[in-house]
This record gives C-alpha cells, sequence and structure tokens, in this order.
C-alpha cells in the first residue's frame, strides 16, 4: 500500500475550503466589496485591498490549462501510481487549481481538455483524514 | 549616488563540482569564500559584510565565526530562491554605495546531490511554498521538473515548440562543458539523439532536459570599483543590476501566463536602464537555467527574441559558442553543475578577464549579462563590463 499523500495542515484562513469539499462543495473566496474570486486563499483581496469574503460554491466545470505527465515518483505516496497526469484546471469561473487525474486520464491528457470535479477521501501522510476535490476527464472514457 | 559602474567584482572562488561529497555545506562555502578572496587579494579581516544563502541554510553567524569577522558591519539574507545571488549583489552594491559596508562576501551553493536535494524531497522549505504545500504537493505537484514542464508544456501549445528544440538547449551545453575540465559533465558528448533517447522524467522535459543535482558552492567578493583599482585583478564592473518578483507568488499554476516570465523582463528592463544597454551591446548571455526551456524563456523575457520565437532560434544555433549570442559558454546548471546560478556569475566574470581556456574564450567579450531564476519566476539580473 502506497504511503499517505504529503499536505501542509490546514489553518484558520483555509479550513474552509477543505470543510466544504468533505460536503462535496468546491468554494473559493469571493470579495465582499468587489466581488472578485481569488484562490489560492489570502487574507485580503489584491484588486480593492477588502478583507470581508465570503466562501463562494463553483460549478466545478472547467479545462486544463496546463499539465505534465510525472514517470519518476517523487515521493512514496506515488511510488506505484507514476506515471501521473498531474493538471493545471482552468475552472468555467476563471480561477486556477491543481489536481492528478485519475489513471485512465493519463494516456489522453491535453491542453483545453474538458474537466469536472469529484471528490476522494484520503488519509495524509501524517494520518488525517481529508477529502481531495480532484478532477477527470468529462470525455467517455 | 547612482549604482552604476560604481561596484566591482574583484574575486572569485569556487569549490569542485561533483556528485557526492563528505563535506558540509558551510565547509564548502567557507572554501569558496577563502578562495574568492585570495583571488581579490584580500583577506578574511578585510570584509565587513556578508550575503549568506537561504536555500543553502545558511547565517551570518556560519562566516562570522570561521572566518573570525569580528567587527561586521553588514549582513542581509535574500529569499528569491535561485535569484537570491544576483539580488545579493544587488543589496551588497546598495551597501556600498550608501557607505553602510565596503568589502562584501556572497557566497552560495549547497550540497544539492548528497544533501539539500529536491529530487527526493529534501530541499530547502521556506513559507513561500506554503500554498504549493497544501493545495498542489497532495496531488503530487512536488517538485520543480513538475512546475517548469507546466510552463514548457504550455509554451509548446501556444507557439509550437518542440523537444527537440529543448534538445538544441541542452546539447549546446554539453558541448561548451566538453571545453570546461570542471564541468561535471567534461568528456561526457551528448547528441540531440540522446536527449531524445533520455527518459522521461515529467513530460515534456527529459532527464537531459533538466539540470545537475550538484554538490559545490562558489563566492564572489564585491567592493567599490575605487578600491577595486588597487586589487589583484581587473576589475568586472557591475552596470547594472536588477530583480523582479513572480505575480501571484504562490505557485506557477497561478500565472496569468505560465509561459512567459514578465518578471524576468522587469529585471532585465532595471539592469539595463540602469548600465545603459540593450541586448545588443552584449556579447554573451549567462542564464541560471533549471531547465532547458527556461533559456527559451529567457530570451524571449529578454527581448533576444519574440514571443515563442526562442525554439526555432536556439535550433538554427544562436546559442552556440559561434552563434549570434552565445549562452553559457561554461555549460550552465545543465552540463556544468547546478550552484544556485553563481557559477554562471563566476563564468562571467572568467569571460571578461579573458581567463577561460583558449576554446570557449568568447571573442572580444567585455560586455554580458547575468540572468537568475528561483522559485516561481523571481528573476534578477546583472549587467557586468571590463570597462565602463
Amino acid at each position: 500500500m502506497s504511503a499517505g499523500r504529503p499536505m501542509l495542515e490546514p489553518g484558520a484562513l483555509t479550513e474552509p475550503f477543505w470543510a466544504a469539499a468533505a460536503r462535496h462543495e468546491l468554494v473559493v473566496q469571493k470579495c465582499a466589496s468587489c466581488g472578485a474570486l481569488r484562490h489560492y486563499p489570502q487574507p485580503m483581496c489584491p484588486d480593492c485591498h477588502g478583507i470581508e469574503y465570503a466562501w463562494q460554491p463553483l460549478s466545478g466545470r472547467g479545462t486544463v490549462y496546463t499539465f505534465t505527465v510525472s514517470h519518476q515518483a517523487f515521493h512514496p505516496a506515488w511510488r506505484d501510481r507514476v506515471p501521473v497526469a498531474i493538471a493545471t484546471i482552468e475552472l468555467e469561473e476563471g480561477v486556477r487549481m491543481l489536481s492528478d487525474l485519475p489513471a485512465q486520464d493519463v494516456d489522453r491528457v491535453h491542453i483545453e481538455m474538458a474537466v469536472e470535479v469529484f471528490f476522494e477521501d484520503v488519509v495524509t501522510e501524517s494520518g488525517r483524514a481529508v477529502t481531495l476535490p480532484r478532477f477527470r476527464s468529462v470525455e467517455d472514457s | 549616488m547612482l549604482v552604476a559602474d560604481q561596484c566591482a567584482i574583484v574575486g572569485i572562488g569556487n569549490t569542485a563540482y561533483t556528485r557526492g561529497t563528505a563535506r558540509s555545506t558551510v565547509e564548502l562555502h567557507l572554501e569558496a569564500s577563502l578562495r574568492a578572496l585570495a583571488d581579490a587579494g584580500l583577506t578574511p579581516a578585510d570584509v565587513d559584510g556578508v550575503m549568506p544563502s537561504a536555500t543553502a541554510g545558511r547565517c551570518a553567524e556560519d562566516f562570522i565565526a570561521n572566518l573570525g569577522l569580528r567587527d561586521l558591519a553588514f549582513s542581509s539574507t535574500v529569499h528569491m530562491g535561485g535569484s537570491s545571488f544576483i539580488a545579493s549583489v544587488q543589496s551588497a552594491c546598495l551597501a556600498i554605495t550608501a557607505g553602510v559596508a565596503s568589502c562584501v562576501l556572497i557566497p552560495a551553493g549547497r550540497r544539492g546531490y548528497s544533501g539539500e536535494r529536491i529530487s527526493t524531497g529534501q530541499g530547502p522549505v521556506e513559507p513561500l511554498l506554503n500554498a504549493v504545500r497544501e493545495f498542489e504537493a497532495p496531488y503530487g505537484n512536488l517538485v520543480a521538473v513538475q512546475w517548469f514542464a507546466q510552463a514548457a508544456q504550455r509554451h509548446m501549445h501556444l507557439y509550437g515548440t518542440t523537444s527537440e528544440q529543448l534538445g538544441h538547449v541542452a546539447v549546446s551545453a554539453r558541448a561548451n562543458a566538453n571545453l570546461n575540465p570542471q564541468a561535471l559533465m567534461h568528456g561526457r558528448p551528448m547528441t540531440l539523439a540522446d536527449h531524445q533517447n533520455s527518459r522521461m522524467v515529467s513530460s515534456p522535459f527529459r532527464l537531459f532536459d533538466c539540470s545537475l543535482e550538484s554538490d559545490g558552492a562558489g563566492a564572489v567578493v564585491v567592493t567599490s570599483a575605487e578600491r577595486a583599482r588597487d586589487l589583484a585583478q581587473p576589475p568586472v564592473l557591475i552596470g547594472g543590476v536588477g530583480e523582479g518578483h513572480g505575480y501571484p507568488p504562490t505557485s506557477l499554476t497561478q500565472k496569468p501566463d505560465i509561459a512567459s516570465v514578465p518578471s524576468l523582463s522587469a529585471a532585465a528592463r532595471r539592469a539595463f536602464t540602469m548600465a545603459g544597454v540593450t541586448v545588443a551591446d552584449l556579447q554573451c548571455l549567462l542564464i541560471h537555467e533549471g531547465f532547458t526551456w527556461y533559456v527559451l524563456a529567457a530570451l524571449e523575457a529578454l527581448g533576444v527574441v519574440g514571443p515563442g520565437e526562442a525554439g526555432p532560434f536556439v535550433a538554427d544555433g544562436h546559442i552556440t559558442l559561434t552563434g549570434s549570442l552565445p549562452v553559457n559558454p561554461h555549460g550552465g546548471a545543465l552540463s556544468e553543475g547546478h550552484v544556485s546560478g553563481i557559477n554562471h556569475a563566476i563564468e562571467a566574470v572568467r569571460q571578461l578577464r579573458g581567463s577561460v581556456e583558449p576554446e570557449r574564450q568568447i571573442a572580444d567579450c567585455h560586455q554580458v549579462a547575468v540572468v537568475n531564476e528561483g522559485n516561481f519566476f523571481d528573476a534578477a539580473v546583472m549587467v557586468l563590463r571590463s570597462r565602463s
């Protein structure tokens, strides 16, 4: 069995993202002043400098902005999981997230491929249970 | 007081570049530092400023204790990853022109093979990595080869850049390294076919697109140009220097255009304006390149070619020793060694002194630019010249 995935412990700022994922919701910060969406989480809106924000649910649909297929495992968690497709996803709403794609997408991943979110419960390297939002191709497999 | 030509690199030194060492990183830094001071005709007693390297885990006390620096006047550490070296030169110039320090030692490099090795997760961990460690590491986006591979992939998609074009960067670097006895890959020729047959690490990067995880360190000594005239070596003037910070800084994945490096364009604009030069005035470029693709990105960011044009440019041979604009005559991080970008500056100084092996000496080399890249598109540039 592979080792758990490495992950920095969430803090007060980021915990709501992971709590939403546990409810199978994908959310990002939305500035209460100017309405701009932002990710990764940070305390201040870089556009209007507002500090109030809400967590905005997203569609979970997007496209591959870019990707790499890694053939070397850079952590024990991937020892039995290479090659792995790692993709930067551009969501319909304009923010970007990163995800590894399921094994069936390794051979067909390409820039602009349409993807959708799904949620997977994992245990991290430090033994903590977390729900990861991941993405997969919406093409028929 | 303007910085241009007010300061000079008066001493350079380095350890052997190896893959495997029993020595600590601080021992490597101390050896390089003593060599750089001796090269300048100075001793540790002359040093009143030191710029310790964060990526090497160093602090001022390492040098105060071991070099016996009893009256250090200035110390500062830059946190710009592989751009920290040139940014540290900038800080040294500011300290010297402001009268805060007069002789600044800048060591860099680490045990990238035996100690703080990136590919096995032992690289330095700094707060700027926190977003990636929480939001990308759980998905396996762990190391620089994966981050920069995604930039190269997008560049290929936008402009039709090919793996063979990346290969030309690697082959040119290797050819130069074979004229450089201290290069790690000296005596190990590489053809384009070798590049194409090397194993895929993280697409589109093959093994030979990657720089060498190396053990080693270098150091330079910076003083005022005035003082430099009385020292052992012909001074190399710092004509201009500038840094640029990637935006947003959280990760490469968040860049508006991951296939371009505007922070390097900004750093170059600052350095070139300060020096009063354009790229047409340079005989050579020294580009600290974690991966082959960064040379293409740098050629575009510096305005040598337009966006997307660097692939055909390198395939036409322009960056080779006999090309129109030679890049990395020492072999670079790809084939001399990855020494946190300081080895590119050391080569620049040697080229300007005319003291490299004759086979790779650039003709009439009197003005060059050195480029550092680090973290998520942080960049720094300096223009070095043998006369103002």
